[in-house]
């Protein structure tokens, strides 16, 4: 599989569990091709070390075209690598040079705990998710299109917010490790819409609540999570979500 | 717990404490900044003694100063707490992180800038705040302006002045259109209105400032 003509040396976290401590461990891989994308270069990595009847290395991943957020990995000191807008599955070897020297960690928050190796576990935002994040109705039979007029600025605002695939890259940067930009982008994306309104004020209270309690840090807006999100979430969300906050908090009446 | 009490021991209700305080203390540097402006009128302070006068004995404003510190006590009060819950929420750090990719140094660094202000405070009210309050209370005359031309005679202080407000500029770069952000008045055409008047407030007001310990110094007003 290694057919191309990039050496490097790979600093790679390793960690057994949870509980143990970990460190960077170097190895060094040759003939990488620069057509491979990153995670094909570990698979390169995994095949060797299993060759060598030593661990493999464990990370995350699944569809491997970027829309499914399974993967992570914290690559030269930014989460998904130097690109922007991309997940670790869609960066290529190309983006670095013969003879680079590549640290990978996995996303460090006291909220997503190392499982082994790279991989770390994310059931903090399923419990985000499960505490609001979701319009509770009976849907029946599809609508027609038109049948709720949504204007198409709305639309588009919520589709955006949607795009969110909760890698957690977010959380990865940010110097308070800080998931409201994940946070403020599932609230956004039901709280631009007409079936989200029913629950709007009650939604971002509890998933703020299950947010604090998870231990995420607190956002101080230095737009690092913007910077660095594959998907490119905005800031405004997360400043809708304030807005919505303080409105459920200070003017609605109904408690949480 | 209330429910109110909730929200503001939540995260966004603590930053939302920073926020309104931050905007408050932004409001006080710009009456601060005009009053002490007027000491360019260069009349050997008399028109700014009629000023420091006036908020030094002034019944409103020495309630509001009351609510002064307390605001910049709220806002040091939060920022402790706050910080301590992020460094909190990470315990192992990065072994390499390129911050600098994805987020400006005096974003990242409010903490410490916020410090330094602090520290450059306690110097400045024990310079001026404190002798004006001793002349109220014992009722005795206190000319503030020839108060602030025989600090600024020595050199230390005048440097002392400058890396303060430095360091309020840099702070203020980050925090004037941060507060905005955190009280939720983030909007497409009135954002980069709020980015761009604070960038300019966080230039042109520290400098102001910087150039009265300089000018006294130097002679230029006296």
């Amino acid at each position: 599989m290694s057919t191309g003509n990039m050496n490097l040396t790979l600093q790679v976290w390793r960690q057994k569990n949870k509980n143990s401590a970990g460190k960077l461990v170097d190895y060094k891989l040759s003939e990488i091709s620069p057509d491979m994308s990153f995670l094909e270069m570990f698979d390169v990595l995994n095949e060797q070390l299993i060759t060598k009847g030593e661990e493999p290395v464990v990370f995350d991943h699944d569809c491997r075209e970027g829309i499914c957020g399974m993967c992570s990995m914290f690559i030269n000191g930014q989460p998904h690598g130097p690109k922007d807008l991309v997940t670790t599955c869609q960066l290529h070897m190309r983006s670095f040079k013969d003879g680079d020297t590549i640290v990978v960690e996995p996303w460090r928050a006291k909220a997503f705990p190392v499982i082994k190796d790279l991989a770390v576990d994310r059931s903090a935002f399923d419990r985000i998710i499960a505490s609001g994040g979701f319009v509770s109705v009976n849907t029946g039979n599809a609508q027609d299109a038109n049948a709720l007029p949504i204007p198409k600025i709305q639309a588009d605002a919520a589709f955006e917010a949607a795009a969110c695939i909760g890698c957690g890259a977010c959380v990865a940067t940010c110097k308070n490790a800080s998931a409201m930009l994940f946070v403020s982008a599932k609230v956004s994306q039901l709280a631009l819409l007409p079936q989200g309104q029913p629950e709007r004020y009650r939604r971002v209270q509890s998933m703020v609540a299950q947010m604090d309690e998870e231990g995420f840090g607190n956002c101080t807006n230095t737009g690092a999570c913007e910077a660095e999100c594959p998907k490119g979430i905005s800031l405004e969300n997360i400043a809708r979500m304030n807005r919505d906050y303080f409105t459920a908090k200070f003017i609605s009446e109904e408690e949480v | 717990m209330s429910s109110l009490s909730k929200a503001f021991t939540s995260s966004i209700g603590r930053k939302f404490v920073m926020g309104l305080t931050g905007l408050f203390l932004i409001s006080f540097l710009l009456i601060h900044v005009s009053i002490n402006a007027l000491i360019f009128l260069n009349d050997s302070g008399e028109t700014f003694n009629v000023a420091a006068d006036f908020m030094g004995h002034n019944i409103v404003i020495r309630i509001m100063e009351v609510g002064l510190f307390a605001g910049i006590i709220l806002h040091i009060v939060q920022a402790i707490m706050l910080t301590a819950q992020n460094n909190a929420a990470r315990p192992e750090k990065y072994a390499y992180n390129k911050a600098s990719a994805n987020s400006k140094w005096y974003s990242r660094s409010m903490g410490l800038l916020g410090t330094l202000i602090l520290m450059f405070l306690v110097l400045h009210l024990y310079h001026f705040w404190w002798p004006t309050k001793v002349a109220v209370y014992t009722h005795q005359e206190h000319n503030t302006f020839q108060n602030i031309v025989m600090i600024f005679q020595e050199l230390w202080v005048v440097v002392v002045y400058v890396l303060g407000v430095i360091s309020l500029g840099y702070h203020l770069l980050h925090g004037f259109q941060s507060s905005f952000q955190t009280m939720g008045w983030n909007h497409k055409k009135w954002t980069p209105v709020v980015k761009t008047v604070g960038v300019w407030f966080s230039i042109i007001v520290p400098i102001i400032f910087a150039l009265m310990p300089i000018s006294i110094y130097l002679g230029w007003i006296g």
